[in-house]
């Protein structure tokens, strides 16, 4: 337990720092962006319904899809830059985090600014006209600083909801208080889960304290107040800013998916590159499909994907060669196409399997999934979120012809322990994940050989591909975990009592390979 | 120190404003709340418009200092249409005070007062100065400038706004139901005393009001209004005495008759009236 708390204070300055640049970043933006807005809003009702139904329109899409909406977005924003201007820019982390917050922080603003700026005394504003002013010294003398009181409120409001929708920008590859929630998450660690919201809790507090002081002092008029939270607001981005900057840009950047196995392998392949002396930082919990456009973009140095993914995924290849053609193809491909240099098999398959609680399997006589089909219609599957709109699951039921009562989707961790209590009957399962054996499952047999090989394989961005330092750190690695040390490894982090960190999973698994 | 005595023309008349056929109308021209409105307001006057609610007073009186600008016709001061310049730079030159006073919440008595000096960016200590000198004349206590509006009763608020409007010394008043909100007692001092204030300063004073009463002590010259039109102009006295138009007599009458009825129930016969 306190290994585990110290490995979050560790990490807590990088997290904490990150955090406070991107909603500092976003909330100046949004208030920048929002008061022109108000504004324009406030004075021409044509204007004022199609602005606060948009922004609220944005606060309708789920946080999480807004972020992940960017990222498209942006990379073909970046292309087009690319070829018009000859310079792109990254499409991953920071700038998707930062547009979507910005978008998410607008409408409290806008809506309060437009409030406040509609309600003021009439008699106030023809008094303004009366003596003299021009509708330039009446917005900054009068209507302004009347409507300071609400339009704080606002500003308060979006604080408190950028700080807090910013732990979802983990899976956009931006670093942030999400990580301990992501990764804990994936895991089953649930003090970093709790830690990462108990951060992003305290954070969201203190900030809002400080506006809370800033908008009394707007509402009595009373500068010291105003300036009392204004430096305690600029004190904390500083520091943010400061902590950051005494990092220093980290010479590489190590990807990972966001489960288990991906957290120890970018572990694994981070303290291999911090031995040799190198500054490392991880960009952990990507997205599946963000994942190998960030790697080809040059945004994250190197990771650790699988061959069916890239086969079916990125080469939208359907055939199903043996492994060393599979291999040797998909390298070639990689270098002529993308200029990503495969390093090598790591010596494991994580492949998706379809398994079952072995005593459920053994009253249904299933073996195979060929046994399976005959039950299907009265069995209730469980898959995780990806499962079900991947080639691998349309050709499966293409040639067995599956078709299952219910299909229900689950966080990974969640899925397991659905199969396990009997809510769901099988489960998208992977190959190398230690709960198989844990929760006695058992892995039906594919007789036709429909799911593809998932061997691990250690990709290199382009960029790296003539760094010869970097390649001779991570070579090692390759053929030297077997599947029984990356299931222990997975269920050492996985399993509920004496639970390990990824880091000693990582170190577990370097000491079996012989490599320190 | 700014004055309005650089912005006269030789115009061969005496009139401060002279309004030529000017009309206004807020529903496309279907009805108008002013309408082909004559008028000319010689110097140091002291001008009470009076009409029924919706006749077009407050309109007139909007369009001299342009919050509300005519359709047709023009609007002279000092001979100048106001239409010239920005509306604005115009209004630092005509005091206006309405009934809401409209003083800024977010400013102590004292800022309320030199917002126009400041405008027109009179020197800090000139502003205090004048400040200090209104307060007196607005007859509220020294110590009162750096009070906060709310703290005011309602006639201070009133004299603040009296104060503020003259800050900037203008030969012109602008005066919308001033004393409307005020309680009779206080209604009736604060107008003797803004009387005296015109005469001492030699102010030239258009003043809005629905109190005929208060139009016939104060005013020098009543106009009355009907749905927009001028309908009689003259002396207290005159429409007192020989109004032709029966409503315009019936509305100056409305004083006598009332104070009939009173003296009736003082003296304890009854009146059918």
């Amino acid at each position: 337990m306190n290994e585990r708390l110290a490995a979050a204070f560790r990490v807590l300055p990088d997290y904490l720092g990150h955090h406070v640049a991107l909603s500092a970043a976003a909330l100046a933006l949004g208030v920048a962006l929002s008061l022109p807005l108000a504004l324009a809003a406030s004075r021409s009702a044509r204007l004022r319904w199609p602005l606060l139904t948009l922004v609220s329109l944005v606060q309708t899409i789920p946080s999480l899809a807004l972020l992940a909406l960017f990222y498209p977005i942006l990379l073909a924003l970046s292309a087009l830059s690319q070829r018009i201007f000859g310079v792109g820019f990254p499409a991953l982390g920071f700038l998707p985090a930062l547009a979507a917050l910005t978008l998410y922080s607008m409408l409290p603003i806008l809506r309060n600014g437009v409030a406040g700026l509609l309600n003021l005394d009439p008699a106030v504003i023809e008094a303004a006209r009366g003596v003299g002013m021009s509708s330039g010294q009446r917005l900054f003398r009068v209507e302004l600083p009347l409507a300071a009181p609400v339009l704080m409120a606002g500003i308060r409001t979006a604080a408190v909801w950028v700080i807090g929708t910013a732990t979802l920008a983990t899976p956009v590859g931006q670093t942030c208080l999400g990580n301990y929630i992501f990764a804990g998450l994936q895991t089953e660690d649930w003090t970093a889960v709790l830690f990462g919201c108990v951060a992003a809790a305290l954070l969201a507090l203190v900030v809002d304290q400080l506006l809370a002081l800033i908008e009394a002092g707007a509402a009595r008029r009373s500068a010291w107040r105003v300036a009392l939270g204004g430096a305690g607001l600029i004190a904390g981005a500083l520091a943010a800013a400061v902590t950051l900057m005494a990092a220093g840009p980290p010479a590489y950047r190590i990807g990972a998916k966001n489960f288990t196995e991906q957290h120890i392998l970018a572990d694994l392949i981070a303290d291999r590159l911090t031995q040799a002396g190198d500054s490392v930082s991880q960009r952990t919990g990507l997205g599946s499909a963000v994942i190998f456009r960030a790697l080809a973009a040059g945004e994250i140095d190197a990771y650790v994907d699988y061959s069916g993914t890239i086969w079916a995924d990125v080469m939208h290849r359907t055939d199903h060669p043996d492994r060393t053609t599979m291999l040797r193809e998909m390298a070639d491909w990689l270098r002529r196409e993308h200029g990503v240099v495969l390093l090598g098999p790591l010596g494991f398959e994580n492949a998706y399997a379809l398994a079952m609680r072995r005593d459920r399997a053994a009253a249904l006589g299933i073996r195979s999934i060929a046994d399976l089909a005959a039950h299907a219609p009265s069995l209730r599957l469980g898959t995780d979120y990806e499962f079900p709109v991947r080639p691998e699951w349309a050709a499966l039921r293409a040639a067995y012809g599956l078709r299952f009562a219910t299909s229900r989707q689950y966080q990974s961790t969640f899925m397991y322990q659905a199969v396990v209590d009997g809510t769901v009957d099988v489960i998208s399962a992977f190959s190398s994940d230690g709960r198989i054996a844990a929760d006695d499952l058992v892995v039906l047999s594919d007789p036709r050989g429909i799911i593809p090989r998932y061997d691990a394989v250690l990709l290199i961005a382009p960029q790296r591909a003539a760094d010869t330092a970097f390649r001779h750190v991570l070579s090692p690695l390759v053929g030297t975990i077997d599947i029984a040390a990356m299931r222990r490894a997975n269920q050492m982090v996985d399993r509920a009592r004496d639970k390990r960190t990824p880091a000693e999973a990582a170190r577990f698994l370097a000491a079996r390979a012989g490599l320190r | 120190m700014p004055s309005a005595e650089t912005l006269e023309t030789d115009t061969g008349t005496d009139a401060i404003i002279a309004l030529d056929a000017v009309s206004k109308s807020f529903d496309g021209a279907r009805t108008f709340a002013v309408r082909a409105a004559n008028l000319e307001i010689g110097r140091g006057s002291f001008v009470a418009i009076v009409g029924a609610s919706g006749s077009g007073k407050t309109t007139l009186l909007k369009l001299v200092n342009r919050l509300i600008e005519a359709d047709a016709g023009t609007v002279r001061l000092y001979g100048r249409p106001v239409g010239e310049g920005p509306g604005h730079i115009l209004r630092r030159r005509i005091g206006y005070v309405f009934q809401d006073v409209g003083l800024f919440p977010h400013m102590t008595v004292a800022d309320n007062i030199g917002v126009t000096p400041k405008l027109l960016g009179w020197p800090r200590a000139e502003i205090a100065a004048r400040v200090a000198e209104l307060l007196a004349l607005v007859d509220l206590p020294p110590d009162s400038g750096v009070r906060s509006p709310a703290a005011l009763s309602g006639g201070q608020r009133q004299r603040v706004g009296i104060a503020r409007a003259l800050a900037a010394r203008p030969d012109l008043m602008l005066m919308d139901e001033p004393f409307g909100a005020l309680d009779p007692v206080l209604r009736e001092a604060l107008g003797r005393e803004y009387r005296r204030i015109h005469d001492d300063l030699g102010l030239t004073t258009l003043m809005v009001t629905h109190d005929v009463v208060e139009a016939v002590l104060l005013a020098d010259r009543i106009l009355v209004l009907r749905a927009g039109r001028i309908v009689a102009d003259g002396p207290p006295h005159a429409l007192l005495t020989g109004a032709e138009d029966a409503e315009v007599r019936a509305l100056m009458d409305m004083p006598r008759r009332q104070a009939a009825r009173v003296d009736a129930l003082i003296d304890g016969t009854t009146s059918d009236e």
